[in-house]
C-alpha cells in the first residue's frame, strides 16, 4: 500500500503526459486544458481557502489580472504570438501576487462572512477599473491576443495542455509543500481556532497574507494561459465572477483541505461540464445545465464531506469490517478491530473513549 | 527558594472594565502555585495577562528579573513560559502529532523538534499511540495529557494551567494532578488556577485567594486550605463578611495572610 501511495504520482504524472497523444481529438484536448487550468486554479485556492479555512471569493480578480497582464505586454512589446508569451506568464503571476499584497492584507483584517464580503468586493472594484481604464485595458472592447499562425490545427493545442500540466504539477507540488511544512501546520491551526494559533506563537497576520499571495500567484498564471488560450480578454468574461464559484465548487466537491480532492474535483465538474456543453447545447437549450447541477447535487447527497474524505472514510470503513470478519475475535469482545487494536490505553491510567462508551 | 515571577499592581480587563484591581503575588522558582477564588475573581485573567492574551493597563511582571507585561504571546513563550488554556484547547480536527508539533512553532531547528517529539512521547506514551488520530476523537483527559505534552516541547521554566480539573472525572483528574507533580518534580514551576479548591490547593505548594479581581490571602497552600475563612468565601460571602461575623480583625485578611 505505501509503495502503491509512492508510485501512483508518477503514474498520473505519465498518463497526463500521454494523454494527447492517446486521445489526440481537439475537442477533447480543448476540454483537457480547460480541466487542468482549473485543477491549478483550485489547488492554488485551496492552499490559501483550504488550509486556513477563509473562503475568498474573489480570486477572479488576480485570474483577471494575469490574464490582462499578458494581454497588455503583448501589446505593448508587440510580441509575436507562440512561445514567447508563455515565458511572461510567471512575470504576470507575479503581478498579480503584487496586487495581492494590499488586497490581502485589508481583507485579513477581518474575519468570516465580513471577509467573504470584502474579497467579492475588491473582485468587482478591479472589474470595474478593467472597464473604465480604456487607456490600459482598452475598456468593453477588450484586447486581442496575437494570432499564433505557425502552428498547426492539429499541434495548436499541445503548447497549451502541456503548459496547463506543468501550472498543475506546480500548483499541487507548492500545495503538498505547504501541507508538510511548519507554515502549514500553522495554517490549519488558524483553520481550527485562530486565537488558540497566535498563543502558541503562530504569525496568524502574515501566515494567512503569504498563504493568500502564493494562492493569487498560481491563479494569476491559470489567467494569463487561460486568456491566451482564448485569444483575448475582456472586462465581462476575464474578470468572470463565475469563476470564484467555480472553484470554490470544485475544491468543496472534491474536498477542502485535502491535496488531491481540488484537482479531483475540477477535473470532474470542468470535464463534464465541458462535455455536456458540447454534446447537449443544441436543440434543447440548457439540458447541460440540468445534467452538472444534479452531478453536483448527487455528490453533494451522497458525499458531503467531497469526494476524497469521504471515499477515505469509506475505505476505512471496509477495511475494519473486512479485517474483523478476517479475524474472528477470540474474546467476542470486538477485540479484533482494527481502531479498537490501535487505540491502546494511554500507559497512565486513563480509559479510551471507546472504554469509556462501555462503562 | 527564589522568586520566579513577580506580579506588581497590575491592572487589566476587557473592553474597558478592569476585571483585575492592582493584583499582586510572587511565584518561587520550583512551586506549584495554586491561584483558587470565586467565579470572576478573575484568576484566569491573571493567566491571561501573565501570558500576553491580555496587555495590563497598569502594574509591572517580572519573569526572571525581567519585566515581560505588555509582551506579544509569541514573545512571552520565548521568555520560557507556556499556558494550557482552559477548556479543551487542542486543534479537534488536527492529528495528535501535529497538535504537539504545533508546541514548537517558535523552533526552526527541525532535529531539536523531532528530539523535543521523542522526549514527551516517552513521558506522555498515548501521543505516540494515537499519533495519527484527530485530537477532536480522545475523551477529556486524554486531551488534558496531550495539552501537556504539548507544552513541554518548548521546554518551559513556567506553566501556566488554567482550571486542568475541568470536566474530568475524579479518577482521571488524579492522573492529571499526578502529571502536574511530575512536571514539577523535572524542574518546571507551576501556576494553576483551580475551581476545585480542595483537589487545587491538595496538589499544590503555594496558594493564591482571590476575590473580586484582588488577591486577598498568600500562603503554603496547607495555610490556605485550613484558613477559616476559604469555607464562608466559597458558600457565598465575601472574606470581610466572615472578618466582621467572626470578630476578626479586617487588617488579617486585607493583608496576606501568610506571607511567605
Amino acid at each position: 500500500m505505501q509503495h502503491l501511495r509512492k508510485v501512483s504520482p508518477l503514474v498520473w504524472l505519465f498518463a497526463g503526459i500521454a494523454f494527447p497523444f492517446v486521445i489526440s481529438d481537439p475537442t477533447y484536448t480543448t476540454i483537457a486544458i480547460f480541466a487542468l487550468l482549473f485543477a491549478a486554479a483550485a489547488s492554488a485556492w485551496n492552499i490559501f481557502s483550504g488550509y486556513t479555512g477563509y473562503i475568498a471569493l474573489g480570486h477572479a480578480a488576480y485570474f483577471g489580472i494575469g490574464g490582462y497582464a499578458l494581454a497588455i505586454i503583448c501589446q505593448h512589446w508587440q510580441i509575436p504570438g507562440g512561445y514567447t508569451p508563455f515565458y511572461l506568464v510567471p512575470l504576470c503571476g507575479l503581478l498579480a501576487a503584487i496586487a495581492s499584497v494590499p488586497l490581502g492584507a485589508i481583507a485579513l483584517r477581518t474575519r468570516r462572512h465580513t471577509f467573504v464580503v470584502i474579497t467579492i468586493a475588491t473582485f468587482f472594484i478591479l472589474q470595474l477599473l478593467s472597464y473604465n481604464l480604456r487607456s490600459l485595458t482598452n475598456g468593453s472592447s477588450g484586447i486581442d491576443f496575437p494570432l499564433i499562425l505557425q502552428w498547426a490545427p492539429g499541434f495548436y493545442n499541445l503548447p497549451f495542455y502541456y503548459v496547463a500540466l506543468l501550472l498543475t504539477v506546480l500548483a499541487l507540488g507548492v500545495s503538498w509543500f505547504v501541507r508538510h511544512s511548519k507554515f502549514g501546520l500553522g495554517l490549519l491551526a488558524i483553520r481550527d481556532d485562530e486565537d488558540r494559533a497566535l498563543g502558541l506563537g503562530v504569525r496568524t497576520g502574515s501566515s494567512k497574507l503569504i498563504a493568500f499571495v502564493i494562492s493569487a500567484f498560481f491563479v494569476g498564471m491559470v489567467g494569463a494561459v487561460y486568456s491566451y488560450f482564448l485569444g483575448s480578454v475582456q472586462p465581462s468574461f476575464t474578470f468572470d465572477a463565475l469563476f470564484d464559484v467555480a472553484i470554490a465548487l470544485m475544491v468543496f466537491m472534491g474536498g477542502i483541505g485535502t491535496l488531491t480532492g481540488p484537482i479531483l474535483g475540477s477535473l470532474v465538474l470542468e470535464s463534464s461540464q465541458q462535455y455536456a456543453a458540447l454534446n447537449f447545447t443544441q436543440g434543447s437549450g440548457g439540458l447541460y445545465l440540468i445534467m452538472y447541477g444534479s452531478l453536483f447535487l448527487v455528490v453533494i447527497l451522497l458525499l458531503p464531506q467531497g469526494i476524497v474524505p469521504s471515499a477515505k472514510a469509506l475505505w476505512a470503513r471496509y477495511q475494519a469490517t473486512h479485517t474483523a470478519s478476517v479475524l474472528p475475535d477470540p474474546s467476542g469482545s470486538g477485540g479484533a478491530n482494527p481502531v479498537a487494536r490501535s487505540a491502546p490505553g494511554d500507559g497512565m491510567g486513563l480509559a479510551t473513549p471507546r472504554e469509556e462508551a462501555k462503562a | 527558594m527564589t522568586t520566579m515571577l513577580q506580579i506588581a499592581g497590575v491592572v487589566a480587563g476587557y473592553d474597558g472594565s478592569d476585571v483585575l484591581k492592582s493584583v499582586d503575588m510572587t511565584v518561587e522558582t520550583g512551586s506549584i502555585t495554586c491561584i483558587v477564588g470565586p467565579n470572576g475573581a478573575g484568576k484566569s485573567t491573571v493567566l491571561k495577562t501573565i501570558s500576553g492574551l491580555l496587555r495590563p493597563r497598569l502594574g509591572t511582571i517580572t519573569f526572571l528579573d525581567k519585566p515581560i507585561q505588555g509582551f506579544s504571546p509569541r514573545a512571552v513563550l520565548e521568555t520560557g513560559i507556556v499556558q494550557v488554556a482552559q477548556n479543551h484547547s487542542l486543534f479537534n480536527e488536527m492529528t495528535v502529532q501535529e497538535n504537539v508539533r504545533l508546541g514548537a512553532y517558535l523552533l526552526n531547528d527541525r532535529a531539536r523538534i523531532d528530539r523535543a517529539l521523542a522526549e514527551v512521547e516517552d513521558l506522555f506514551p498515548i501521543v505516540h499511540e494515537r499519533a495519527h488520530e484527530k485530537a477532536g476523537n480522545l475523551s477529556g483527559g486524554q486531551q488534558r495529557l496531550v495539552e501537556f505534552a504539548r507544552c513541554l516541547m518548548l521546554n518551559p521554566k513556567l506553566i501556566l494551567l488554567d482550571e486542568p480539573s475541568m470536566g474530568l472525572d475524579p479518577r482521571t483528574l488524579k492522573a492529571v494532578f499526578d502529571t502536574v507533580k511530575m512536571m514539577q518534580a523535572s524542574g518546571r514551576t507551576i501556576l494553576l488556577v483551580e475551581q476545585n479548591v480542595k483537589t487545587g490547593l491538595g496538589a499544590s505548594t503555594h496558594g493564591v485567594v482571590m476575590e473580586s479581581g484582588k488577591v486577598r490571602l498568600t500562603g503554603s497552600s496547607a495555610e490556605i486550605l485550613h484558613h477559616p475563612e476559604i469555607g464562608h468565601l466559597y458558600l457565598g460571602g465575601t472574606l470581610e463578611d466572615a472578618n466582621t461575623a467572626e470578630g476578626s480583625p479586617p487588617a488579617s485578611t486585607s493583608a496576606p495572610a501568610a506571607q511567605r
